[in-house]
């Protein structure tokens, strides 16, 4: 540090020459430092100025060819009409509220579920075998089963067995969700328990902590902390799901907006119960985004086991 | 320094620990073979051995983590490896210190340290804390007490560990390579901690890599091969004057890694 010079490192570089600054507090960026600097913000400039530019280009070219196109006036007409969009949106968000409340409860139901089925599955020896069979066969199952004829065996079948105490439809499609959702989830928190290492078991183990403990203190800390982005996206892809109760019957802002349609013979209710889904959408994909970004960094610096 | 097996202190009592006849197999190949070995309280047998040899197998199958395919260990004089003994009360009187400390990331130092206090023998969290500080300042760690394990260097993590297995007052304590993982400048603290534990008694089963720390800290060493414990004695005996051709060959290499 004190003979510049004769750094090796400095004679490759080809620049002006390397600052004699002796004092560390007095460091002032070289002339071949400042000119690589100069050089990338150019650079960062350029590729900004090309990046607007073509997305300018294609706004304009699908803007053109949407409003161009001869059916625009008439699409327009019946899918973006204000009035009528002001007309439907107390109803519709009136039927938003009712998604909002399944969604928490469906949300709150899924993870539960799931998390019991992925524990179950870890389970080992011969005991267990019925158990771990059985939520074996749910995960397979219920991934496999398109959400709409669960939902409708749950909300029309079940009903017509007519069986004392019969839930609500609501309850029947919310029962729906929760299935169908718990088996995705399960497989999620199943790969989390996994990608603890076993040593993390063998430790809890061999402090004399049983098989539970370690799971309930060691092991699900960590898993359920680990995919927490995975979950969240799949509370994301949930939130919208809720929307399809209203094939069922229950007026939600999709039911809402049908009945809205019905009456005007004009699709703009559609749009509104849309843009409603995608704001309420909005603060959980956040969270998501920020969740992720911070798992990212603490795995980056999670050198040591 | 007792010196050798059997140890000074009389036939009268058992061995805190005796394997008899162990065997494990992992899918059908033997890793253990017919082990026999001993140890007194109070004794410090450390386990050299190429990597493979079945040093840690063995560590693992006395703390249960591992089902053994035939013989009988026994501690205390009791029978544990007993299908009808409980494996984690057994488990809470022996402490395991693993080569990469396996420290809980997800907790606090001192929350890893108080954790089977707490949850496996129901101590309230303010007396286990008090305790568990106590050690830390021991063995120098005071001020990471409150720190995630990721924010510790390799060796404080181990001394970390190694606490977290003494807080549960451990007949046995088995360390298994607890320096294979550290830069050399941080096996120094590891090693004097091990050294100030045997000081106060605590009978140790150790696997280790590090020649000289096997001389300074074993009252016997055992050199395992094949699954087999081929030599056995104190350490100036078995490092110094090796009687079996294996042994001199495995101790010639590491003399030659200039870590003798």
């Amino acid at each position: 540090m004190t003979a510049p010079l004769d750094d090796p490192r400095r004679h490759d570089s080809g620049g002006g020459p390397p600052v004699p600054g002796p004092a560390e507090e007095e460091y002032r960026p070289s002339p071949l430092q400042r000119e690589r600097e100069a050089y990338l913000r150019r650079q960062t400039v350029r590729s900004v100025l090309i990046a607007a530019a073509s997305t300018a280009v294609v706004g304009v070219a699908l803007a053109a060819a949407v409003l161009g196109s001869p059916g625009w006036e008439r699409v327009r007409a019946t899918f973006f009409d204000p009035d009528v969009a002001l007309d439907a949106l107390p109803e519709v968000a009136a039927g938003l509220w009712l998604n909002l409340r399944l969604l928490v409860f469906c949300a709150l139901g899924a993870l539960a579920l799931g998390l019991l089925v992925a524990v179950l599955r870890t389970l080992r020896g011969p005991v267990f075998f019925p158990l771990r069979a059985l939520a074996t066969g749910y995960t397979y199952g219920f991934r496999g089963a398109p959400l709409i004829i669960v939902l409708y065996l749950m909300t029309f079948g079940v009903p017509g067995l007519r069986l004392e105490g019969t839930p609500s439809v609501l309850v029947l499609g919310g029962i729906a969700l929760v299935v169908t959702y718990g088996a995705y989830i399960a497989e999620v928190f199943r790969a989390g328990i996994e990608s603890v290492h076993p040593g993390q078991i063998a430790a809890a183990r061999s402090l004399g902590l049983t098989y539970r403990q370690a799971m309930r203190h060691v092991v699900l800390p960590q898993a359920v902390r680990r995919v927490s982005p995975p979950l969240l996206n799949d509370m994301v892809a949930l939130q919208k799901d809720v929307g399809l109760i209203s094939l069922a019957g229950p007026i939600d802002a999709i039911r809402a907006a049908q009945i809205a349609t019905a009456e005007t013979y004009n699709f703009t209710p559609y749009i509104v119960a849309g843009v409603l889904f995608i704001l309420m959408a909005v603060p959980l994909v956040a969270v998501t985004d920020r969740i992720t970004v911070r798992a990212a960094r603490r795995q980056s610096a999670d050198g040591a086991r | 320094m007792s010196g050798a097996n059997p140890p000074a202190d009389g036939a009268d009592r058992p061995p805190l620990l005796a394997l008899d006849g162990v065997r494990k197999e992992f899918g059908g190949s033997p890793v253990l073979r017919s082990l026999t070995l001993d140890v007194a309280e109070h004794e410090v047998v450390v386990l050299i051995g190429a990597s493979g040899s079945g040093k840690s197998t063995l560590l693992r199958c006395i703390n249960l983590l591992e089902p053994i395919s035939d013989g009988s260990i026994r501690l205390d004089g009791e029978h544990i490896t007993d299908p009808r003994v409980d494996p984690d009360r057994v488990r809470r009187r022996i402490g395991m210190v693993f080569q990469s400390y396996n420290l809980f990331p997800h907790m606090t130092v001192v929350d890893n340290i108080t954790l089977a206090p707490r949850r496996v023998h129901g101590r309230p969290r303010a007396e286990a804390e008090e305790q568990a500080r106590e050690l830390l300042a021991r063995v120098g760690l005071s001020d990471k007490a409150s720190e995630y394990p990721d924010r510790l260097s390799g060796g404080q993590q181990q001394r970390a560990a190694i606490v977290r297995a003494l807080v549960n007052t451990p007949r046995l304590l088995l360390l298994d390579e607890v320096t294979s993982a550290l830069d050399p400048e941080l096996v120094g603290e590891v090693l004097t901690l091990v050294q100030s534990l045997r000081a106060d008694g605590m009978t140790m089963l150790l696997a280790t890599h590090e020649m000289g720390f096997a001389r300074s800290v074993a009252d016997r060493v055992c050199f395992l091969d094949g699954g087999r414990i081929l030599e056995q004695g104190p350490p100036e005996q078995v490092l110094d004057a090796p009687e079996h051709p294996r042994t001199r060959r495995f101790l010639q290499r590491f003399a030659e890694g200039g870590r003798l």
